[in-house]
């Protein structure tokens, strides 16, 4: 857990793409998911923040 | 002195143009060669995709085209996201993607398993069962439509000898409930062995010394499963699910042969549903965004598939 907040603060790879891999899951249970229609309508935003995330994250060095 | 074909090329250029490639940098060369790819690709999917995006804030219709476009913002964006139907495509999208990823990492992961295993016939074995994942998924949908047939499908014949229920009381394409499992059962079937040859690599990539050391300490052959087996195959699995979760999202083909979205709307997936809206309501701005939305779900989606793919390739 330590590693991981200290790869955040450093601007680590590893640690951001996690970050981004979380945010494209869980936009994509959002847009799948059968309970409230504000989430669905919600989903796009959050694939797209974690998908353009995980592009700028990619050239952070390991 | 050897006479290469490097020599004979270079004798029969023609000394203008000899002298023309002579003066190029390696640099220049090096595109010249990538240069038709490149161009492909703008073409055949950068050109198509920003057309889409820009189509998708617009009203334009593809069946009216002299009609003015008028740019929309993000109306439509907000329209599919707001559309109750299209929610409910997603949810029937949902049930197809975790019904067809579980029965097909259970049952692949099963038979990679005992394949692993050596017995007489192995490979003829291995064959057979990959064979469905080579056929096209149109002749696929064809014959499984045969297959469900209630007076004559041995689907209907099979189930009706093995539970004693009379063959044409029942229609696995015809039928609400039935219908959602019939394109279960035929993408299950089809894409089964994908997932097995997957985790069979995995399986063969286990060191036996792993096992032998575990024997020596005793462990149980349950142990040996849980603690060496799974933890081993499980980036393998990662990447079987994914791949076949971005595959599924995008399943058209085999459901349009099997129910064509039916019976009602119960099997209509998104790329179902997105080529109504596209082909059938020419809403071609609406079909866009719904368009785009999918695209960057699959595109984020494979992007962690690249992710655990890159993992897998360090182990």
């Amino acid at each position: 857990m330590t590693d991981f907040i200290k790869g955040l603060r450093n601007f680590r790879r590893g640690a951001w793409e996690m970050v981004a891999s979380a945010l494209i899951a869980a936009g994509v249970v959002m847009l799948m998911q059968p309970f409230a229609l504000a989430l669905f309508s919600w989903s796009f935003v959050v694939t797209l923040t974690g998908t353009v995330m995980f592009i700028i994250v990619s050239h952070f060095p390991e | 002195m050897l006479d290469t074909s490097i020599d004979r090329a270079a004798r029969a250029t023609p000394p203008a143009v000899a002298r023309r490639i002579r003066g190029l940098s390696d640099r220049a060369i090096a595109w010249i060669f990538v240069a038709p790819s490149i161009f492909l690709l703008l073409a055949v999917n950068i050109f198509p995709l920003i057309w889409t995006i820009r189509l998708s804030f617009t009203n334009f219709r593809v069946n009216r085209p002299n009609a003015e476009v008028e740019f929309v913002g993000l109306k439509n964006y907000i329209s599919v996201l707001t559309n109750g139907d299209i929610w409910l495509t997603m949810q029937a999208t949902a049930h197809f993607l975790i019904a067809t990823l579980v029965l097909q990492v259970l049952i692949g992961f099963s038979l990679a398993y005992l394949i692993n295993k050596k017995f007489r016939g192995n490979d003829l074995w291995t064959t057979i069962i990959v064979l469905p994942m080579m056929l096209s998924p149109a002749v696929v949908g064809n014959f499984w439509t045969f297959l469900y047939q209630p007076q004559i499908g041995l689907f209907n014949y099979a189930v009706g000898f093995l539970t004693g229920t009379d063959p044409s009381s029942f229609s696995m394409i015809g039928d609400a409930s039935l219908a959602p499992w019939a394109i279960v059962i035929v993408d299950t079937w089809m894409w089964t062995p994908f997932v097995m040859l997957i985790c069979l690599a995995g399986l063969r990539s286990i060191p036996n010394s792993i096992y032998e050391a575990a024997e020596c300490d005793r462990a149980s052959k349950w142990r040996q499963f849980w603690t060496i087996t799974i933890p081993m195959v499980l980036p393998f699995l990662m990447l079987a699910i994914l791949f076949r979760g971005i595959e599924n999202f995008k399943m058209f083909d085999l459901v349009v042969q099997l129910t064509g979205g039916g019976p009602g709307s119960i099997t209509e997936l998104t790329s179902i549903n997105l080529k109504r809206e596209a082909f059938e309501k020419w809403r071609t701005g609406y079909a866009s965004a719904y368009a785009v939305i999918l695209f960057v779900t699959v595109f984020g989606l494979a992007s962690i598939y690249v992710k655990a793919l890159n993992k897998v390739k360090q182990r």
